[in-house]
């Protein structure tokens, strides 16, 4: 194809795909079609074979925070009875349940639930509580966690039994039939979204970075509610093609000179995004490093690696095994130091957050920080605190720059 | 040089002559967004027997650092406590700051340049703040709070992490008889226990030298001597580490900057 000049950019593309599947589902709701809402980590070979319409409440949570609406939607869970220590996605989500609309972003009410814990087995009580307010049904992957590296036949097979009865269950309720032939199509083609999106992801390494950092928050909801499609597949290798025209000419989406590059650990504060993007901005701070490019891409050859790999998810995987994504990761794109957010509403992601900084830190030799903050409810961010964490960062990495320098 | 450390609850002001001497100096005990910044410059200036005029270089640090407009340079807290605490003590390799409303634990380079840091998480727990909060309610003063551990026979704990909740705890402490100067011992282990899980954290190097204004409190300070059962070293100007610090680094940049 020799259009690029004619061709929408990949980021237009894929924020147009990332609106046309909420758009979709309104349309199959709106024909009678039963609309699920979906856990962003939930197998969705099942759902693009099956050709249900899905939705996805962390991304519409995540969404309403970043146009504003983050704070009125969880104070107003919390003027429901919920505790402001639960999560705020959670929040957000009850929220809405109950109203059934939101200024900001509105997607179509379910008709039933698909949870799979493999991002946050807190996940289960939120869509249990939906499903008993909203009396539906809930289908539920439980995923354990791992405790060894690769994961073993055991879980393997725990994992399938329940993605057959899933498709079964899926099936009775919808009234829609599986489709082997379609499955190994909707697997070659989630594959393919899989390697461009990896690929896009790994330009990074490269000084200075093809790509502003925070462009892989916006750029991975369609890693998580379209890989299966070959719109999906295609704005990724666009993508990459840019990234890697950006490389040729030295040019970046990151609109400042790349003085360091760190790495990014965490949930965006999407309440926050404007001020947390800009502050790293000012001070030519590029993230160059997030865990996002692997926890959206499945890699599998075959069926059992398909049950695998959904349980290779970040908050689902054993720690040593992350510790080392992290740690290659900082290397190979070459960081200067890493940004850890211990996020408010992930009791899970908190849990390991601090002994993960411990030994990042140690094993990849660079400086750390840690900054209190929250992926929706912007109550639990201080912008002082968070800039002078920075700030304090910025003047280890330019002395470690500095002493580099005289080496 | 002057050096401006303006915080959350005091501002504090050094006049530095060549990176060598202090000849001047004020804490003023109101912080940031009120006339405490010009106040402690004006009477450090004062002190010194000098006008802002006579300043080569203004530097600030601390929360209030980006709203002064007489300085020249900014620098984060984070590596002027560093670079301060090195400067009242050759040597140290590990600071724990406690200022009104965060605390931080510090790895120094040789030199005195920040290696990292840990801080505290967003509440004021195990700060200032804490001991402010908690003097008031035993109707004392700071100083006589940071004294009264010494009188203590019983150990009493305060469990609560919470400031809010803390408080409530020694209210009920009192109401029940409890003695101040126990609870004050509590009160003091209850700052110095959060202040050891940051020095954790971090992983500490002797020696350590304590700075900001919690390390003028002796309580707090013979509490983490005992946790840690390390010396805890401090020095009287330790609350002036960070515009210490903010004025040293400035002269850092301005001879490197004539080479």
């Amino acid at each position: 194809m020799d259009d690029h000049i004619e061709r929408k950019p990949a980021k237009i593309r894929l924020r147009e795909i990332a609106e046309k599947a909420t758009q979709d589902a309104w349309e199959a709701k709106l024909r009678g079609e039963k609309v699920g809402w979906c856990a962003s980590n939930f197998p969705q070979e099942i759902t693009t074979t099956l050709g249900i319409p899905v939705v996805f409440p962390e991304n519409h949570a995540a969404g309403v925070a970043a146009k504003g609406g983050g704070q009125r939607m969880c104070e107003y869970a919390e003027s429901m009875g919920y505790s402001s220590d639960l999560c705020s996605y959670s929040r957000i989500s009850f929220a809405y349940a109950a109203l059934k609309e939101c200024p900001e972003l509105n997607i179509p009410q379910p008709d039933f639930l698909l949870c799979c814990n493999n991002i946050c087995n807190c996940m289960i009580k939120w869509y249990e509580n939906l499903a008993v307010e909203l009396d539906i049904p809930l289908l539920l992957i439980d995923i354990p966690h791992l405790d060894a590296f690769p994961c073993d036949e055991d879980r393997i097979r725990y994992i399938r039994a329940q993605f057959d009865d899933c498709i079964r269950k899926l099936e009775e309720l919808t009234g829609k039939k599986w489709d082997e032939e379609r499955f190994k199509e909707v697997m070659a083609i989630s594959q393919r979204s899989s390697r461009a999106w990896l690929k896009a992801v790994s330009y990074a390494q490269y000084t200075p970075s093809p790509y502003s950092g925070f462009d892989i928050f916006n750029n991975m909801a369609v890693a998580v509610v379209a890989r299966g499609t070959v719109e999906a597949a295609e704005a990724f290798e666009q993508l990459a093609e840019e990234y890697e025209e950006n490389v040729k000419n030295g040019v970046s989406t990151f609109k400042a000179e790349e003085k360091y590059r760190v790495l990014f650990e965490g949930i965006a504060c999407w309440a926050n995004l404007s001020y947390t993007f800009k502050t790293l901005k000012n001070l030519g701070i590029n993230v160059t490093a997030t865990v996002y490019g692997p926890a959206f891409s499945f890699l599998y050859d075959n069926l059992d690696e398909l049950m695998a790999a959904y349980s290779y998810v970040p908050n689902c995987n054993v720690f040593e095994r992350e510790l080392e994504l992290r740690v290659n990761d900082a290397i190979r794109h070459k960081v200067d130091g890493a940004i850890f957010h211990i996020n408010r509403s992930c009791k899970h992601w908190s849990g390991t957050l601090y002994e993960m900084e411990r030994q990042l830190r140690e094993k990849a030799g660079i400086p750390t920080v840690v900054f209190d903050g929250d992926q929706a409810d912007p109550r639990v961010f201080s912008e002082a605190q968070y800039l002078t964490r920075i700030e304090a960062l910025v003047e280890i990495m330019e002395e470690n720059k500095r002493k580099g320098a005289r080496k | 040089m002057l050096g401006v450390d303006i915080g959350s609850t005091t501002s504090k002001c050094v006049v530095m002559r060549d990176g060598a001497e202090i000849i001047g100096s004020a804490v003023i005990p109101v912080g940031t967004g009120t006339s405490g910044p010009a106040r402690a410059m004006e009477a450090a200036l004062k002190d010194a027997g000098l006008t802002q005029a006579d300043m080569d270089v203004t530097a600030a640090t601390g929360y209030g650092r980006n709203t002064l407009s007489e300085a020249g340079h900014v620098f984060s807290e984070l590596s002027c406590h560093a670079r301060g605490a090195y400067w009242l003590f050759p040597g140290v390799r590990t600071v724990l700051d406690i200022g009104g409303q965060d605390a931080k634990a510090l790895s120094v380079l040789p030199g005195g340049k920040l290696g990292g840091f840990v801080m505290n998480d967003k509440c004021a727990a195990g700060t200032g703040r804490f001991l402010e909060v908690m003097a008031r309610i035993l109707d004392i003063d700071l100083d006589t709070l940071s004294r009264l551990d010494l009188e203590s026979q019983e150990c009493v704990e305060i469990s609560s992490t919470c400031t809010v909740f803390a408080e409530s705890e020694v209210i009920s402490q009192l109401s029940k008889g409890t003695k101040p100067e126990d609870l004050a011992a509590a009160i003091s282990r209850a700052v110095a226990f959060r202040g050891c899980g940051l020095l954790r954290r971090l992983g500490l190097t002797e020696p350590l030298f304590m700075t900001g204004g919690v390390a003028r409190h002796g309580g707090v300070v013979r509490a983490i001597e005992a946790e840690l059962k390390i010396p805890v070293h401090t020095d009287q100007r330790a609350q002036l580490a960070g515009a210490i610090g903010a004025a040293l680094m400035a002269y850092d940049k301005i001879t490197r900057e004539g080479e």
